[in-house]
C-alpha cells in the first residue's frame, strides 16, 4: 500500500517504506544508536514522541532533528554521530 | 536551512496538543464558531493514545474523533514545537525550521503525559526503550519481528503494548509488574465498575498467553554484552538474568507540565491545577487531559470538550451551568475515581529507587551520575551545580527521576522549551517583541 522511499544515511542508500517514521527506519536498518552522549556514550530513541532527545540526528544539513518526529522523505540525508 | 520571515497567525483560540484533548478542545471551540489554530510536534493528529500510520488501523472511536477534527475548519501545525509563550496567550513555535508566532485569546494546554524514566545500572543503553515509547515506535514502523523483548514496567500501559508487540511478531519473553500481585489483583477486582476496560484487559491478554504476566518484578540493572541485553529481573527475594534484543521499560506516565510551568500557571503534586471549566491559575488559559492528573483518553476527551467550549468565550457562557456541562463535569469525576485507583494499585515500591548507584547517570543529557547530585539540593541548585537538567530535553526526563529520587520539586521553566536554530529564536524574539506586552 505504502510506496518505497529512498533515505541516504552515512552515506548509505536505502529503500524503506514510505509511511514510517526516521527514527523506525533507521532502527530497521540496523542503527541501535543515534549519536553519542556529552561524554561519548552510545544512545538510541527512548521515549519515541520527541520527549527525551536521544533519537537527534543531523537531516539535510540541519543538526538536533529529533528522528523519531520525522517522516522518512524520498532524497533525505541522513547523518548519525554513532 | 530556510530562511524566511516568520509565519504569524491569529486565532480566538490557540490549543497545543492534538491528542484526544486538544481534538476535542478543537472540535468544540471551532464549533462555536471561533477560529482555532492547533499544533503538535507530531506529523499527524491523534497524540500518542491515536497514533497511527493509517487511519483505517485506529479504533472508531478514534477515526470519528479525527474525522470531525478534519471537518472543524481548524487550521492544523503539524511537526510545530512550541518555544516561547508569554501568559498574553502568545505561542512562538518551530516548524520545520521555520519561526511561527501565534497570538490568541485563548489557550488551551493538551500537552498529555509522557513516562516516568527513573535511573537503574545500563537504562541509557541502545535498546533500552520506553514501554509506551515501544508503542509509539513500533506504529511508527519499527521491525520487532523475531526480536526477543522484554516489558517491564508499572500500570495499565503495559498491557496493551505487550499485545501490539505480540501481535507485531516479537518473540515476548517477559511482561511484568512491579507492584505487587494483591494491588494489582484489588484493581483488577475494581474494573468490574467499568466492565468494558475489563473486557478490554482480557483482549490485551489474550495476544500473549504463552508469556507469563508477572507481578511484582522489575529490572535490577542490564548490561551490554556481545550485541545482547543481559537484563537482571528481580523479585526482591529471588533474582536472575535473561538476554533480549529490546527491552521495554518505564515506570509509569507523568504529566507534561512543561508549557504549563513556564506561562506561570500553578501546578500541584505534579499537575496542572484547573477550576470546574478547566481553566488554570491564569486567566484564559486552560488545561485538558493528562496534565491535569494521568486520567486516561476517555476523561481526556471530556476535559477537551469542557475547555473547548469554556474557551470559545462568552457565546457559549450559557453553556456554564448547563445540563451539558453538568454531565461533563460527573463524567470527569467518574474517570478521576478510577485515575486514583490505579494510581494506588500501581505506587511504585521503594526498592525502584535503590537501583540507582553512585555511576549510574540520572541527567542522560549532560551524563550527570548520581555521585554529582546531592539529595538535598533543590531542582535549581541540582542544574547550576551539576548540569543535571541543563540538556536539549530541558529536564524532561531528569527532572521526573529527580523528584521521585530526592522528593524534590521541579524547576522553573526556560526559553527554549525545545531546542531551536538561533535563527528561529531570533525571529520569535522579534516577532514576540513587536507585539505589545510581551515579556
Amino acid at each position: 500500500m505504502s510506496s518505497t522511499v529512498r533515505i541516504v544515511a552515512n552515506g548509505t542508500p536505502r529503500d524503506v517504506p514510505g509511511d514510517i517514521s526516521l527514527a523506525a527506519a533507521l532502527l530497521n536498518a540496523g542503527y541501535t544508536a543515534f549519536r553519542h552522549s556529552v561524554s561519548g556514550e552510545p544512545r538510541g530513541p527512548v521515549c519515541g514522541m520527541g520527549a527525551c532527545f536521544e533519537c537527534r540526528v543531523t537531516i539535510d544539513g540541519m543538526p538536533g532533528r529529533r528522528a523519531c518526529l520525522e517522516p522518512v522523505r524520498n532524497g533525505m540525508q541522513v547523518i548519525l554521530d554513532a | 536551512m530556510p530562511d524566511t520571515a516568520p509565519t504569524r497567525l491569529r486565532a480566538d483560540v490557540a490549543i497545543v496538543g492534538a491528542g484526544p484533548a486538544g481534538i476535542a478542545a478543537a472540535v468544540h471551540a471551532a464549533g462555536a464558531g471561533r477560529r482555532v489554530v492547533v499544533l503538535d510536534a507530531s506529523p499527524r493528529a491523534g497524540g500518542q493514545i491515536w497514533r497511527h500510520q493509517h487511519r483505517e488501523s485506529l479504533p472508531a472511536v478514534a477515526r470519528q474523533w479525527l474525522n470531525r477534527f478534519d471537518r472543524c475548519g481548524a487550521t492544523f501545525l503539524s511537526g510545530a514545537s512550541v518555544v516561547d509563550a508569554s501568559p498574553g496567550a502568545r505561542l512562538g513555535a518551530e516548524q520545520q525550521g521555520r519561526a511561527v508566532t501565534i497570538e490568541a485569546d485563548a489557550v488551551i494546554l493538551a500537552t498529555g503525559a509522557q513516562e516516568l524514566f527513573l535511573p537503574f545500572p545500563g537504562w541509557t543503553l541502545p535498546g533500552v526503550v520506553g514501554v509506551g515509547g515501544a508503542q509509539a515506535l513500533l506504529k511508527a514502523g519499527m521491525d520487532v519481528r523475531g526480536k526477543r523483548v522484554a516489558v517491564v514496567g508499572s500500570g495499565p500501559l503495559l498491557l496493551p503494548v505487550a499485545a501490539a508487540l505480540a501481535r507485531a511478531g516479537a518473540d515476548l519473553r517477559m511482561v511484568a509488574e512491579q507492584a505487587p500481585p494483591d494491588a494489582v489483583r484489588r484493581f483488577a477486582v475494581s474494573l468490574w465498575r467499568t466492565p468494558s476496560r475489563l473486557v478490554q484487559a482480557a483482549a490485551y491478554r489474550s495476544a500473549f498467553l504463552s508469556v507469563r504476566y508477572r507481578w511484582g518484578t522489575w529490572v535490577r540493572a542490564v548490561v551490554e554484552l556481545n550485541g545482547e541485553l543481559i537484563v537482571t529481573y528481580t523479585t526482591g527475594r529471588s533474582t536472575w538474568a535473561e538476554p533480549v534484543d529490546l527491552l521495554c521499560t518505564a515506570s509509569g506516565l507523568v504529566p507534561s507540565t512543561e508549557l504549563a510551568r513556564l506561562l506561570g500557571c500553578a501546578v500541584l503534586d505534579g499537575h496542572v491545577v484547573v477550576d470546574d471549566f478547566q481553566q488554570t491559575s491564569l486567566p484564559s488559559i486552560y488545561a485538558a487531559g493528562e496534565p491535569t492528573g494521568n486520567t486516561g483518553m476517555e476523561a481526556a476527551v471530556v476535559e477537551g470538550t469542557i475547555a473547548g467550549l469554556a474557551a470559545a468565550g462568552p457565546a457559549t457562557a450559557g453553556q456554564r451551568g448547563s445540563g451539558a456541562v453538568e454531565h461533563l463535569q460527573a463524567e470527569r469525576a467518574k474517570h478521576r475515581r478510577f485515575a486514583e485507583r490505579a494510581a494506588v494499585a500501581f505506587q511504585l515500591r521503594p526498592e525502584l529507587r535503590d537501583r540507582v548507584e553512585p555511576d549510574t547517570i540520572v541527567c542522560r543529557c549532560e551524563d550527570v551520575p548520581l555521585s554529582a547530585l546531592h539529595p538535598d539540593w533543590s531542582a535549581r541548585e541540582a542544574k547550576l551545580t551539576s548540569r543535571a537538567g541543563m540538556g536539549s530535553c530541558q529536564g524532561r526526563i531528569c527532572g521526573p527521576a529527580m523528584q521521585h529520587l530526592f522528593g524534590v520539586g521541579a524547576d522553573s521553566v526556560r526559553v527554549p522549551l525545545t531546542p531551536t536554530s538561533l535563527g528561529v529564536l531570533a525571529d520569535l524574539t522579534s516577532s514576540l517583541d513587536d507585539s505589545e506586552g510581551a515579556p
